[in-house]
């Protein structure tokens, strides 16, 4: 119990407590840094652990003919063709500095089989699953904008108000209003429910997560809440 | 007891941070100038943080007096049992996405410590829950939580370590791997929890797709909408951490809420004197023609107080 968590607990108490010294006082102003680079350290590290259990799942999944098998095949060829080529910098020139050594250059370097996989798989593959948002964005907003009720129908008009205020349509249908009536364009109408209603929405929010977040912190920082190093509560 | 796994990647991951803080602090004191040692300039935040823990000390110190604070019901987090015992019933798995960060995000820490809540249920029910992460970090962490809740309900055998998978730290190629699984497993209960960016929407169409329960809690505001939209339940911002202590009920947890609520309500009288002195600062600035000092100098140490850096009374 003593090792597995009376001392991580007050290890990461300490750590903790010096992030937040390292915030207020100068001579450990660079604590932050310090940290996060520990921390990227040890996480370079478990990434071993992460590609086993990559490996091993789908080298199961593979084996027990689960659904959808043949995507587990995939994956591990392309782990394994990416990695091999990564790791051992397969087609990388010799850097300008030290033409004679092989393996100088950087396999990032676009003209390289590393570089090629990532400029013709991996973009067009992240591409196109970014694109696939803007049909959700449609599905979700088509059974959002349902005027099921009064705060449905607001939500709906405010929305029309939104896309036709940030279009060149506001100002077709709503451009021909008169001066003393210029704040019932649709244009302005839409700069004012995002600079007044939006933003004070936000604010609550985003102030109610602050609280949320140093609240959350000291409950770990005091060793109030351990549930985060497994089971429930004090643990 | 079997020890748990992650252990030793917590007391790996401490004690590098703390040897890289000994050494920091050792070349910083050679190098201290005639700067003063506090930052000066930080400290209404130092007293926001000081207030919060002396209120947080305060009201653990009265719930452990036999004064437990009454919570509001919070509908999400009502609706865990019912999505947990709806999968039972369906003989289909419950997914648990911890969001896409790592473990230095608070967000990872809140949705781990969700999914030890979640997993007792599980365990309870006698359910399967399946967790793919982006980060190993947080699948080791993960891993622990679970095996412990599962001791906790008593069902070790109830474990299934092969269920918590890392996927990839790729953004999308993550997100095609949990919407594949999602359309083939279809899972009955989709719980999100953690940080999320473009994926939120990708996780919470497909979930709505396939038919599941979907209960969602983040703290990226511009990702609530997109779950409030998509998903049966979604925990707010401060919902969202307020979740494992209302689901815990345990009297030092709930006191830490109460800590929370009164600094809300301590930013909500500062944010309305501030509004109604810069208010007043500049009515009667119009009407007389000359501006208020005594007013505008309140609401300038409002704003400070709040934060505001660039704050004056100019």
């Amino acid at each position: 119990m003593l090792l597995q968590r009376t001392i991580p607990l007050w290890i990461a108490i300490a750590a903790g407590f010096l992030m937040l010294a390292s915030s207020f006082l100068r001579p450990t102003q660079g604590l932050g840094e310090d940290f996060a680079n520990a921390f990227s350290v040890i996480a370079a590290i478990a990434f071993v652990l992460g590609a086993g259990s990559l490996l091993k799942a789908n080298l199961a999944k593979v084996s027990r003919r689960d659904a959808g098998w043949g995507f587990a095949v995939v994956t591990l060829a392309a782990f394994l063709i990416t990695l091999t080529v990564g790791l051992f910098k397969v087609g990388v020139h010799p850097s300008p500095e030290f033409p004679t050594a092989p393996f100088s250059g950087s396999q990032q370097a676009a003209d390289t089989p590393f570089g090629w996989l990532y400029e013709y798989v991996m973009v067009p593959l992240t591409s196109t699953m970014f694109a696939l948002l803007a049909f959700f964005v449609a599905s979700a907003a088509f059974r959002a904008f349902r005027a099921k009720n009064a705060a449905a129908v607001l939500l709906l008009v405010t929305a029309f108000i939104m896309l036709l205020g940030r279009t060149f349509a506001g100002v077709v249908l709503t451009g021909w209003l008169p001066d003393w009536a210029s704040g019932l364009r649709l244009e302005n109408l839409s700069v004012f429910v995002m600079q007044v209603f939006n933003t004070a929405g936000n604010r609550a929010i985003i102030i109610g997560i602050a609280l949320g977040v140093a609240a959350t912190s000291l409950r770990i920082l005091l060793g109030v809440d351990r549930s985060w190093m497994g089971g429930g509560g004090r643990g | 007891m079997p020890r748990p796994r992650g252990c030793r990647w917590w007391t790996a991951v401490a004690l590098g941070a703390l040897l890289g803080a000994a050494r920091s602090a050792m070349a910083a004191s050679d190098a201290v100038d005639a700067e003063p040692v506090f930052m000066q300039e930080r400290l209404p935040l130092l007293t926001w943080i000081v207030c919060i823990a002396g209120a947080t000390a305060f009201f653990v110190w009265r719930s452990r007096r036999g004064k437990p604070p009454t919570i509001r019901r919070i509908a999400a987090l009502e609706a865990v049992d019912e999505a947990i015992g709806r999968a039972t019933e369906m003989g289909r798995p419950v997914l648990f996405i911890p969001g896409i960060q790592d473990m230095d995000n608070i967000q990872t820490v809140a949705g781990i410590t969700m999914l030890g809540r979640v997993a007792r249920t599980v365990a309870e029910y006698d359910a399967v829950v399946e967790v793919p992460t982006s980060r190993s970090l947080v699948m080791e962490a993960a891993r622990e939580a679970v095996q412990a809740s599962c001791l906790a309900a008593g069902r070790p055998d109830a474990y299934q370590p092969d269920r918590i998978n890392y996927i990839s730290d790729e953004q999308f190629a993550y997100t095609a791997w949990v919407g594949g699984a999602m359309t083939r497993e279809k899972p009955a209960a989709c719980f999100y929890m953690g940080c999320f960016f473009a994926e939120s929407l990708i996780f919470a169409e497909t979930g709505n797709a396939i038919g599941a329960i979907q209960i969602a809690g983040t703290a990226e505001s511009s990702q609530l909408p997109f779950f409030v939209a998509a998903c049966d339940y979604t925990l707010i911002g401060e919902e969202f951490f307020a979740a494992s202590a209302y689901l815990s009920g345990e009297p030092d947890l709930l006191g830490t809420l109460q800590a929370q609520d009164a600094g809300k309500l301590a930013v909500m009288t500062m944010v309305v004197a501030g509004a109604v002195t810069a208010t007043l600062a500049l009515v009667l600035a119009w009407k007389d023609g000359e501006p208020w000092p005594v007013l505008q100098d309140a609401s300038a140490l409002l704003q400070r107080a709040m934060g505001f850096q660039g704050a004056s009374s100019d």
